[in-house]
């Protein structure tokens, strides 16, 4: 019974060999991946940048990331927002809410102008999310004042009662952790291809002097208030196909 | 010979006790984030308790604590029966035991503490990371090593699935947690951006489809024919089912991110693989059921195979709905949605976590050799597991569908009709309703471990 071949000789001489079996698996599982993940790091139409630089800060001599102005364009975070991006990963935000405006009549109302893939090209992991518990914040920068997103952070419902968002006092109890920041920088400077974010030197050395001393909910605020405000978007323009 | 001196079943033990303890514990951290929903003051002011460090951990218990243990316990099991052989290195098992527990512990100890790489269902940083690596590459190891001694002609179709499996998490595991240390608990993601979320939803929609679902349905494969004492109902079917799995389910991942920043030739060709996707699905879940055919009325009085076909009818269910919610103005409204969380727990709740239940079951009667204690408590863990399960999955159902139709609706002067506050406030009862159905799906599972824990202790006067 067991010569007898019950379907074609090449799948029977695969159930036959564990080694055969494990080698057309490898093959078979890695196509899908290969197909829709390379073209993303050669094609350049997948970064809007490419046919609108303008939407990338230009930098010229001289400009350092606090000479930079809302809309000059995209650009690596400050010391302080990077701080409050971490924080903001700690915390788990991303699970609650998105950063990936998606183009319809609706959500341009509700949060904005559609989000591009250039805009968080410097992100490091990508925050897009996957679930509105809260609402999208990827246009959140400027929408409110720091007074209001420190009462709304602290205790959410004395704001927006219908909230289910927990409370986080201790944000303004923390200070940022200072001395780690120029290392988290550095890494980010390093790293390889398209994903690079082209920090100066200068905007490193003496990174840990300018935040020592800020609460943990400083340097979240100064990330919340960045989030959208980088690029200024020309809605008459079709940045994406 | 005794099936004792020619099997190695020690580490297969004390994964399927293993796997018992993390349901509960995975599912009852699942109903205390629930409840926050329901009641924030449950978030109790605390940095460790709340919602978003505690979620990362309600998903990597049950999927990687309760899923691997059931995993690895049935694996182990079954590819020693099947192959007729003994497991190649009883020693690794144990490792691979020992290794998996202590990274379930390091998980229980940096989620709540906020040590996380910030990428859904792969937050653990990257020492964690790397031990995880290890322990895989042993229970791959010693699996394949334990096929290569088969004393049997070919290789029975439950293990494919299993190899499947160990193949596509292996490349997935190390491509997506590729990092940059800053520190011992701090990393940064290699990718950024819009790279960064495909290799993550590659993961992410993999690690469903071939950890839960290809591994579960190795599971299946084993367990449905030996429960109901027939042979697999297609073997044709089963090989097309295999194959079609293997090479379709990897594209998936590009439908979690439809209309995003992702080009729109990646998304799309991600929705079309997942429409063909039905087709080998419900082959294998045809597969599954028809098995039974002509021995139906095993399902009266034998519970443990109602927990094995039951499941293949949520499977069907949810892998009927996965491609549906793929398509791009279906998409459009569920995306974000609770809807989606819906669709995952008809998946993990109803397909995993109940052919799970029926394969461990049937593993405590043979491991040590007895029946289940009592009968009517499976029973009555299949019962409070079926309508936990649905109760949750409806309350998703008409709480996602509602928030998506709340947050594109206009009134007649063409301006939005709700603020997104409003539509929060609309989700409460259902967000209570979902409590509540998570509340009875783990006492089902506090019902099968004291069932399981008796039958254990008291097996020696009750042997079979």
């Amino acid at each position: 019974m067991a010569d007898k071949i019950y379907s074609t000789k090449l799948q029977d001489k695969i159930e036959r060999s564990a080694i055969l079996m494990l080698l057309f698996t490898m093959v078979a599982v890695s196509v899908g991946g290969l197909v829709e993940i390379v073209p993303l790091f050669t094609i350049d139409e997948t970064m809007e940048h490419n046919a609108n630089p303008e939407i990338l800060w230009q930098r010229k001599e001289g400009d350092t990331l606090e000479t930079w102005k809302a809309g000059d364009g995209i650009r690596p975070y400050t010391a302080l927002e990077l701080a409050g991006r971490d924080i903001y990963i700690r915390e788990g935000c991303f699970l609650c809410h998105s950063q990936m405006i998606r183009p319809f009549r609706d959500e341009k109302e509700r949060y904005g102008h559609y989000s591009l893939a250039s805009e968080s090209m410097y992100d490091h992991p990508f925050q897009w999310g996957s679930k509105r518990t809260g609402p999208d914040l990827a246009r959140l920068g400027g929408k409110y004042s720091d007074e209001w997103q420190r009462q709304h952070l602290m205790a959410p419902r004395s704001v927006v009662p219908e909230s289910v968002m927990p409370n986080y006092p201790w944000l303004a109890e923390n200070q940022v952790d200072a001395d780690g920041i120029e290392a988290r920088m550095k890494v980010m400077q390093m790293m390889p291809g398209i994903g690079k974010v082209p920090y100066l030197d200068s905007d490193i050395n003496g990174a840990a002097e300018k935040i020592r001393g800020k609460t943990e909910m400083d340097a979240m605020i100064a990330y919340l208030q960045v989030l959208g405000t980088m690029a200024k978007l020309d809605y008459s323009k079709t940045y994406r196909k | 010979m005794e099936a004792a001196e020619k099997y190695d079943f020690s580490a297969v033990r004390w994964f399927s006790i293993a796997a018992v303890v993390y349901l509960v514990v995975g599912t009852l951290v699942g109903f205390y984030i629930a409840a926050e929903l329901a009641w924030p003051v449950l978030n109790l002011d605390l940095p460790y308790t709340t919602f978003g460090r505690l979620r990362p951990l309600h998903t990597n218990a049950v999927i990687f604590a309760f899923g691997g243990s059931t995993l690895m316990a049935t694996a182990f099991y079954s590819v020693q029966r099947t192959c007729g052989t003994r497991i190649w290195s009883p020693g690794m098992a144990w490792f691979t035991f020992w290794g998996w527990n202590l990274i379930i512990v390091s998980a229980v100890i940096t989620l709540p503490l906020g040590i996380t790489q910030g990428k859904e269902y792969a937050e653990l940083e990257w020492p964690i990371d790397l031990a995880i690596a290890v322990v895989w590459l042993s229970f791959f190891i010693n699996f394949v090593m334990t096929l290569v001694n088969k004393k049997t002609s070919h290789i029975y179709v439950s293990n494919w699935f299993f190899l499947g499996m160990l193949v596509m998490i292996t490349y997935l595991h190390v491509v997506n947690s590729l990092a940059i240390p800053v520190s011992l608990f701090k990393s940064y993601s290699l990718f950024s951006g819009v790279q960064d979320a495909m290799i993550q939803w590659w993961w992410g929609h993999n690690a469903v489809g071939f950890y839960l679902t290809a591994g579960f349905l190795g599971i299946m494969y084993y367990f449905v024919p030996k429960q109901a004492n027939r042979p697999v109902y297609s073997y044709r079917l089963s090989v097309i089912h295999f194959w079609a799995l293997m090479f379709g389910y990897v594209w998936l991942g590009a439908h979690h991110l439809q209309y995003t920043a992702l080009p729109d030739w990646t998304g799309s060709l991600g929705a079309a693989v997942s429409l063909a996707m039905i087709i080998p699905s419900w082959g294998g879940a045809v597969n599954g059921m028809m098995t039974l055919s002509g021995a139906w009325d095993k399902l009266r009085d034998d519970y443990i195979l109602r927990f094995l076909i039951v499941s293949l009818a949520f499977y069907a269910m949810s892998t009927f709905e996965g491609p549906v919610m793929s398509v791009k103005t279906v998409n459009a409204l569920s995306h974000y949605t609770d809807w989606t969380i819906g669709h995952v727990h008809s998946g993990a709740l109803g397909w995993v976590a109940m052919v799970a239940a029926g394969a461990l079951y049937h593993l405590v009667e043979k491991l040590w050799n007895t029946k289940m204690y009592s009968p009517a408590l499976v029973n009555l863990h299949f019962w409070l597991a079926t309508i936990g399960a649905v109760v949750y999955i409806t309350a998703m159902w008409v709480s996602g569908i509602m928030q998506g139709l709340m947050w594109r609706d206009y009134d007649e002067y063409g301006t939005l009709s709700y603020t997104f506050a409003e539509s929060v406030a609309a989700m409460m009862p259902y967000y209570k309703m979902r409590a509540i159905g998570g509340l009875i799906y783990w006492l089902g599972g506090v019902v099968m471990l004291y069932n399981v824990v008796v039958t254990v202790a008291t097996a020696k006067d009750r042997q079979a």
